[in-house]
């Protein structure tokens, strides 16, 4: 195939995949620009079959059918709130992809018309040795991000004295490194640049505790858009510079998203170790206060009388997975003649729009599902709040305490609708380690309980 | 020679710089009902990787780097699929409601 042709081919695929971004700006538009994205991937992929250089199609498209079966058996399988594990498990083999299309690149330079082995120009080892860094950094932190998703690990945060030191120092030593493989192009060198990225992909993830995931998911899927663009650099391929820069991009806006949902700097979250300490001090405080505690049946009267509820959900929806119990809740609410609408915050979740996902799987319109900007002055006007599953998104503290750890971040004004109905397991503090002094007011009625069975008796009390 | 991939180091620079601004744009557009549909496309396309690793397994020859290619062929593959599937699967979800209630109205 003629260069020029693949460069138009390669072209034309890069620019199906910016219309495969484009279309999500609308629920009605992504599903063609999913379609979008495929093309393009079909014509990426196509296009490279038909290099001179490329001869081995029984072994590449055996390569293909098995990872596509797994990749498709597991993306039939998985369930809806396992979503964020999933998102980190793919990103950590985006990460792995890198560091071997790196390896293969330094060991055959010549199927990449780079050089030969051993000579290789200096530009090219450059950019192959960081490609590598953030493939390896990316991997490990992934498979570390998904083991704390996924609960194999433990969500708190690890802490350690000098621990930005000794990643600082790791980062230096991995910069020298770069420099003596850019001299001498040892391969035990490049292994070691690759084994001591693996090691400093987990220090970075280790002290970032279980709420603050959607930004390390982000910044993970950021990264595995730069380890793309530092191989696309390195084989001058385009395709691979354009694709790799919308990916770093759009994990680098969505990590600024979520970091200003809780009111924090990137650079805060990154270094870790938030929501580890309990804070004791506001649990004595609280002790000889009152709460006002409900069952179903009480839930289910104050409902019905409502004239317009908004709905909460975090994380804790997801857990119990109460989110087509609380559907059907909203049904039959709405049957009454009830407005009912869903008000989501920004870092409700484990990873960005993760509500959304699970109440479009319960089949909640998309059109009832509002961001916080536009539902928070909303509360004053609504009778019923009813928070499920979320805990510091709601603390008024962030408003009004400043030595609260959590003060600033914004939050859903539930306090300010006539009632709140709390869902909740138990008086534990979210993972913010913070007391919430929205269980202690008048107006509030605590509903303790599983998320599910707790809708689920509602549902039976309305009925 | 050096000057030479000199030069094609700034082409790719440019390429970058102007990738990363359409990506700024692009992404601020996207609605943040879609975010996970959103991580579930970036991940696969971010899987165009695959490229790379097409062109080291090609030769017909046995080597190390033809085995390098072929693994990342396949971890880039699991990706493609799934992503796009999983991506498929999210979007469908907000699909079929936005139907169901045209029929209501």
């Amino acid at each position: 195939m003629p260069t020029n042709l693949v460069a138009i081919l390669y072209l034309l695929s890069a620019l199906l995949f910016i219309f495969a971004l484009r279309g999500l700006s609308n629920p009605e538009t992504s599903r063609r620009g999913n379609i979008f994205g495929m093309f393009g991937m079909f014509i990426a992929i196509f296009t490279t079959l038909m290099f001179k250089s490329v001869l081995s199609y029984v072994e590449i498209g055996s390569a293909i059918l098995v990872g596509g079966a797994i990749g498709t058996f597991i993306a039939l399988r998985i369930q809806m709130t396992a979503l964020p594990q999933l998102v980190a498990a793919f990103h950590s083999l985006v990460g792995l992809a890198a560091v071997f299309v790196a390896a293969a690149a330094f060991f055959d330079p010549v199927s990449f018309n780079i050089g030969n082995f051993g000579a290789i120009a200096m530009s090219s080892l450059i950019e192959m040795s960081i490609g590598t860094f953030i493939g390896a950094v990316t991997f490990s932190g992934s498979v570390l991000a998904f083991g704390k998703l996924q609960g194999t690990i433990s969500g708190k945060p690890i802490v350690f004295n000098f621990q930005h030191t000794l990643n600082a120092i790791i980062f230096i030593i991995i910069i020298l490194l770069i420099v003596f493989f850019v001299k001498n192009q040892s391969s035990t060198i490049f292994w070691s640049i690759v084994l001591i990225s693996i090691l400093l992909g987990f220090l970075i993830v280790i002290p970032i505790g279980g709420a603050d995931m959607p930004v390390v998911v982000s910044m993970l899927n950021s990264y595995s858009g730069w380890a793309a663009c530092g191989i696309g650099f390195t084989l001058s391929n385009n395709l691979l510079i354009i694709t790799g820069a919308l990916v770093g991009a759009s994990g680098a806006i969505l990590s600024y998203i979520m970091s200003k949902g809780m009111n924090r700097s990137i650079i805060n979250v990154v270094l870790g170790g938030f929501g580890g300490e309990q804070n004791n001090i506001s649990d004595n405080e609280n002790l000889d206060k009152i709460i006002k505690q409900g069952n179903a049946e009480d839930a289910a009267y104050i409902l019905k009388n409502a004239d317009s509820v908004i709905i909460v959900p975090g994380y804790g929806m997801a857990v119990a997975q109460a989110q087509h119990a609380l559907r059907e809740m909203g049904d039959i609410l709405k049957k009454e003649g009830i407005q009912v609408r869903y008000a989501i915050h920004p870092v409700a979740g484990r990873m960005p729009g993760h509500m959304n996902v699970l109440l479009a799987e319960a089949n909640v319109p998309y059109e009832e599902v509002l961001e916080l900007e536009e539902i928070n002055h909303d509360f004053p006007m609504t009778e019923v709040s009813f928070v499920i599953g979320a805990n510091d998104v709601t603390n008024p503290a962030a408003k009004t305490d400043e030595s609260s750890p959590i003060f600033g971040m914004p939050i859903l004004d539930v306090e300010r609708s006539q009632t709140v109905l709390f869902v909740k397991r138990s008086m534990a503090t979210g993972y913010s380690g913070v007391d919430n002094e929205l269980f202690y007011r008048d107006n509030t009625t605590m509903l303790f309980g599983d998320a599910k069975k707790m809708c689920e008796n509602i549902v039976k009390s309305l009925n | 020679m050096e000057a030479h991939s000199s030069e094609i180091f700034v082409i790719g620079l440019t390429v970058f710089v102007l990738a990363c601004i359409i990506g700024y744009y692009v992404v601020w557009s996207v609605t943040p009902a879609l975010h996970s549909p959103l991580m579930g496309v970036t991940n696969a396309i971010s899987s165009v990787i695959i490229v790379g690793a097409i062109l080291a397994a090609g030769p017909s020859d046995y080597n190390l780097a033809k085995i390098f290619g072929l693994i990342g062929v396949i971890l880039a593959s699991v990706n493609i699929f799934g992503g796009f599937i999983v991506t498929y699967r999210m979007l469908s979800m907000f699909k079929k409601k936005s139907k169901k209630r045209k029929e209501e109205s």
